[in-house]
């Protein structure tokens, strides 16, 4: 299982989800209306580091981070 | 040095812990940053939640950048509520020559707006709202959207 988290501002409780590569979860994410703003301007993490790219594989026991627009200070 | 902190951060203490750390460290510029609530827009104070696992991991980069011209960096950040005229965020470069610290604190601060993992509010009339219009997307954000 792969964990999918939302960090942030995003309410929503984290997802576990049989999935192998970050399209699959596009996919799946897409299909959530209430977040298709947030996945327009989230940035991504795997395993707390994050990718530019929807090729990325994995595997069970990952960790997903969907980290929206940012303002520290 | 990242240093994270429950509510609003005392900021004479913190400055004068890290003078007095690196008193005799030889180094010939300290240069601090304080960010401060201002009031604006009716707002009662803001509100910070944190993703310290990237945090510490984007600090870390930069101090190594810093390492690379002999400088080091310090930052504190609050978590949860600060209120107006109270501060939620320092940042200092100490580094042999001045020149270098003070080059090296507008690129660090610039970086930290657009990349450090850090959620602001608003705290308005008991109300926590989310200032997405005052936000950045992080470099590369998006490709979970429907542009693929």
């Amino acid at each position: 299982m792969v964990r999918v988290e939302f960090l942030g501002p995003i309410q929503k409780a984290p997802l576990e989800l049989e999935i192998t590569n970050l399209s699959e979860l596009a996919d799946i994410l897409q299909k959530e209306s209430e977040l298709s703003e947030w996945l327009e301007n989230s940035a991504v993490a795997v395993n707390d580091m994050l990718v530019g790219t929807l090729d990325v594989v994995l595997k069970d026991g990952d960790k997903v981070s969907l980290l929206p627009p940012v303002c520290g200070g | 040095m990242l240093y994270l902190y429950d509510g609003a951060l005392e900021v004479p203490k913190i400055l004068e812990d890290w003078y007095v750390q690196e008193t005799k460290s030889n180094y010939g510029a300290y240069i601090p940053f304080v960010g401060t609530v201002r009031e604006e827009d009716g707002i009662d104070g803001l509100s910070f939640d944190i993703y310290e696992p990237i945090l510490e991991s984007w600090f870390k980069a930069w101090q190594e950048k810093a390492q690379l011209q002999g400088a080091i960096i310090k930052m504190a950040h609050s978590r949860g509520n600060v209120m107006l005229h109270e501060s939620s965020y320092i940042a200092a470069v100490f580094s042999p020559k001045r020149r270098v610290a003070l080059e090296f604190i507008d690129a660090f601060v610039e970086d930290f707006k657009a990349s450090a993992p850090i959620w602001k509010y608003d705290l308005k009339g008991g109300e926590r709202i989310y200032a997405l219009t005052r936000s950045t997307p992080i470099q590369g954000s998006g490709i979970l959207g429907e542009q693929k």
